[in-house]
């Protein structure tokens, strides 16, 4: 913290974004800071749930409270990031600071730069260009914070990752922006642009060991597949959503229609009623697939980006390796110093393939875990939608066959 | 094709045996003789109670329809649709039933049958018949009359207005109505008086009790078409639902191709998306039948909406004539009494041209005399009419009421049933999606 604080001091532009840090630095005083939660790690598995690695967890994140910060520039959102750790490591037990979408695009960039064959969590989207009227809708910014709430959890929970150094960025005050913010997001996506990266990374396809080869096919057409899933379910929300709007006009004819019906008053207002129940029922559907299963299966969709990503990177790593082994054979280069690069290069190679093999291994338990769970939780949101309504027009039939014996008894002389 | 099942009160009450005449009796003939003797009882009162056809329980079915070509009176080519209609006689003694006619009509001659009911029955509320035009469609249904759907649910619509008009109690009886079950050749000229059922009249003293039903009735046809359209759309949205799902039974399969592990759960789960999908085919083609038995009550409010226009005629009428009267009258009055108080032709050419001569007056004064004499007989009778009319048609509104009453509770809860079975079979589906991810 001491090598941030320095590079603070050299900030001489980015004031909005320094504003906003000494707000924090006025609010955070570390050791005064009183958290309202205990902090013993026992109680914070009882609080915090997450999809994988409870029993060890020893970070808690969570992402919420998004804000809006206007200045003369422009407008954008922080989201309030709250740490819990029982680390050594980390100075303190808690931490509460705010970042915005770009930072974590630079997190993102960090550790991709130091991983590069390590599947990296997704980050949502920049924009969302269909259906947006205005970048800061409400549920646009909600969706955001879930997956922004996400991805940190998905960091904390890689064996790895969760111990890169830029992971501080959960704790830093005054934080560096400046560098990242010059060379924009996504620089190691820029490095597969250049001419001689393409041609490079062909080669590494050309080389590729076969179990790489069977990986590839599957991250191909996996992402051909949640991508259609994605597709399908959105378009499922679309219409639960469209056939909500019709059902809300349809019960209230029924009551319109019994003003002018003496004799059919109670059955007409009872079937209403049933379908505005239903209705209801069609509501909360409609929110259990947009908690439960869109965010999921978009969260792959952009996996499977990243995948795709990560298997260029190890064939560029791979193709480094091989372009120096062909300069060493046909003699093209100077070939003192090539052993020794070749050496090293070789060592890299090995290195990159088994974390992604191991890291693959690992990506594909959870992966079967949490698609399994968000369509066991669609399959259950049905079957309660179902439930609902089945109890709502069975009792419907129930009362009127009652009333028909009641009335059916009345005419007996 | 189903039929639906023996309903007692949709069978005929066997009545005295009459003979029909002469079996070669021009229809024409035949037609125009009784339409006149109809015509003449403007009051309803059935002149053909003395004609009973029925010889024991009658059933009566469309059977069957099929697509035609023919020429039309143009002489251009144009195809139809004709329906058979059979009618059976039930014995008594081991409820077997007999074939006893069958033939065929087409959907325009149906037509013609209520037409005429329409005039000769202006007291009843004559039952509808099923939409010429396919209305209130949603999306996947074809608004094509040859489509078989449609000709379908048309089918079933023409059984039930045959069925409607046999259990009606003055109805059924109607010999005209017995000509369109058993002759083939049915022929009827349309009748001025159709064309005055679809006037406008002012009237000076509505009755409130028809005034209302017409209130009724407008609202009753308003609210109907509201329900049916957004049904419609209702089951459009639906049907996008469980369409959208069978997506996920493709994708899961080919996915399941990749996959160790979850493949198999996979690939079942998928199967059950498919059958999720399908399911809302069998579904709605259930709603229509309901929507059907909405649309028939959406038309009878037609139906109701000329008993009253018939009554404001007779009304109309009724003031005509008492108006007439009123003023014959008083030129009578001024006549032999000398004065003149009402502005008259005669009274202005008299002044122009001179007076006229004692015996002039005297004739004129006769002659007002006997016609305001048959004005009063003619009112007498109006009067007479209007209340025998009266008392028909309400008695018919209040049968035509219980009957309303009784079909719309039916209908609300067979839709109350439809729902439940949807719902059971959702449960269903989705309990074994459940349990095929669950296994993944």
């Amino acid at each position: 913290s001491a090598v941030l604080q320095a590079e603070v001091l050299d900030l001489d532009e980015d004031e909005d974004d320094l504003e906003v840090f000494s707000k924090d630095a006025s609010l955070m005083d570390m050791n005064s800071f009183s958290p309202m939660m205990p902090t013993s790690p026992l109680s914070m598995i009882n609080q915090i749930k997450f999809e994988d690695e409870s029993d060890l967890k020893d970070l808690f994140i969570t992402v919420d409270e998004p804000e809006s910060h206007v200045t003369t520039i422009e407008t954008f959102i922080t989201y309030r990031i709250i740490t819990k750790t029982s680390r050594g490591e980390f100075d303190s037990s808690e931490f509460e600071v705010r970042r915005r979408y770009q930072d974590f695009l630079w997190l993102k960039g960090k550790l991709e730069e130091a991983h590069p064959t390590l599947i990296i969590p997704p980050l949502p989207e920049k924009f969302i260009v269909k259906g947006m009227v205005e970048r800061f809708n409400d549920d646009f910014i909600e969706t955001r914070r879930k997956a922004l709430h996400k991805f940190l959890n998905r960091i904390a929970d890689h064996p790895t990752l969760t111990f890169n150094e830029d992971f501080k960025f959960l704790t830093a005050q005054a934080w560096e922006l400046s560098s990242h913010k010059k060379q924009g997001p996504g620089l190691l996506s820029r490095m597969g642009q250049t001419v001689r990266a393409v041609a490079s990374s062909m080669r590494g396809v050309k080389n590729r060991p076969e179990e790489f080869m069977e990986m590839n096919n599957f991250i191909e057409l996996f992402s051909q597949k949640i991508n259609l899933i994605d597709k399908i379910s959105q378009r499922i929300y679309k219409e639960e959503r469209e056939y909500f709007d019709e059902m809300k006009e349809y019960g209230p004819i029924h009551i319109l229609w019994s003003a002018s019906e003496e004799d059919l008053v109670d059955t007409l207002k009872d079937v209403a009623s049933c379908i505005d129940r239903c209705c209801k029922a069609t509501e909360k559907r409609m929110s259990g697939l947009s908690e439960a299963l869109l965010p999921v299966v978009h969260e792959y969709v952009l996996y499977s980006e990243m995948l795709m990503g990560v298997m260029k990177r190890r064939d560029q790593i791979q193709a480094e390796l091989d372009s120096k082994v062909e300069a060493l054979t046909y003699k093209k280069a100077d070939t003192d110093l090539l052993p020794e690069e070749i050496g090293k290069l070789e060592d890299k190679v090995e290195c990159a393939n088994n974390a992604l093999k191991a890291d693959w291994e690992r990506w594909k338990q959870n992966m079967q875990n949490d698609i399994k769970l968000a369509f066991t939780d669609m399959a259950e949101e049905n079957i309660h939608y179902y439930e609902q309504c089945l109890a709502t027009w069975e009792s419907f039939l129930t009362s009127q066959t009652n009333l028909h014996l009641e009335e059916a008894s009345e005419d007996k002389p | 094709m189903e039929q639906a099942p023996l309903d007692p009160e949709r069978q005929l009450q066997p009545a005295p045996l009459e003979p029909l005449g002469s079996p070669d009796a021009g229809l024409g003939a035949a037609v125009g003789k009784e339409a006149e003797g109809a015509g003449e009882e403007s009051s309803g009162v059935d002149t053909m109670t003395h004609n009973n056809f029925w010889l024991k329980k009658i059933e009566i079915s469309v059977s069957e329809a099929e697509k035609r070509t023919g020429r039309n009176a143009m002489n251009m080519q144009e195809t139809y649709t004709a329906y058979l209609i059979e009618t059976r006689s039930v014995e008594h003694t081991d409820g077997q039933s007999v074939l006893t006619d069958s033939l065929w009509r087409r959907y325009s001659e149906f037509e013609l049958l209520r037409s005429y009911l329409l005039v000769y029955y202006p007291h009843i509320v004559v039952p509808p018949l099923p939409e010429k035009w396919a209305e209130f469609v949603w999306h996947k249904l074809s608004a094509d009359n040859m489509d078989p759907d449609f000709v379908e649910r048309r089918r079933i619509g023409l059984e039930n207005f045959l069925l409607r008009i046999a259990s009606h109690p003055i109805l059924c009886r109607d010999k005209i109505f017995y000509l369109f079950l058993t002759q083939v050749f049915f022929f009827y000229l349309a009748d001025s008086r159709l064309k005055a059922l679809n006037a406008t009249f002012r009237v000076k003293n509505p009755d409130k009790r028809f005034t209302d039903l017409k209130h009724y009735s407008d609202e009753l046809q308003s609210v109907i078409s509201h329900l049916l359209r957004v049904r419609a759309r209702v089951a459009d949205r639906l049907y996008g639902v469980y369409k959208v799902h069978g997506n996920y039974g493709r994708v899961f399969s080919e996915w399941s191709a990749i996959e160790k592990e979850m493949g198999d759960g996979l690939q079942s789960a998928g199967h059950h998306m498919d059958v999720y999908a399908s399911s809302i085919d069998d579904i709605l083609e259930d709603e229509e039948h309901y929507a059907d038995q909405l649309k028939e009550y959406l038309f009878y409010a037609e139906a109701l909406r000329a008993v009253c226009r018939k009554h404001e005629l007779m009304q109309y009428d009724l003031e005509m004539a008492a108006q007439d009267l009123a003023s014959k009258k008083q030129q009578c009055e001024e006549l032999v009494t000398g004065t003149v108080r009402t502005f008259s032709l005669k009274g202005m050419t008299t002044k122009l041209f001179g007076q006229e001569t004692p015996e002039q007056r005297e004739a004129r004064i006769k002659v007002l005399e006997e016609q305001i004499n048959e004005g009063e007989q003619q009112l007498k009778s109006k009067n007479l009419e209007g209340r025998e009319f009266v008392k028909n048609a309400w008695a018919d509104i209040e049968r035509f009421k219980e009957q309303k009453n009784r079909d719309l509770k039916e209908a609300l809860i067979s839709y109350a049933v439809m729902q439940i079975s949807m719902c059971k079979k959702g449960i269903q589906v989705w309990t074994n999606a459940k349990e095929c991810f669950s296994k993944m």
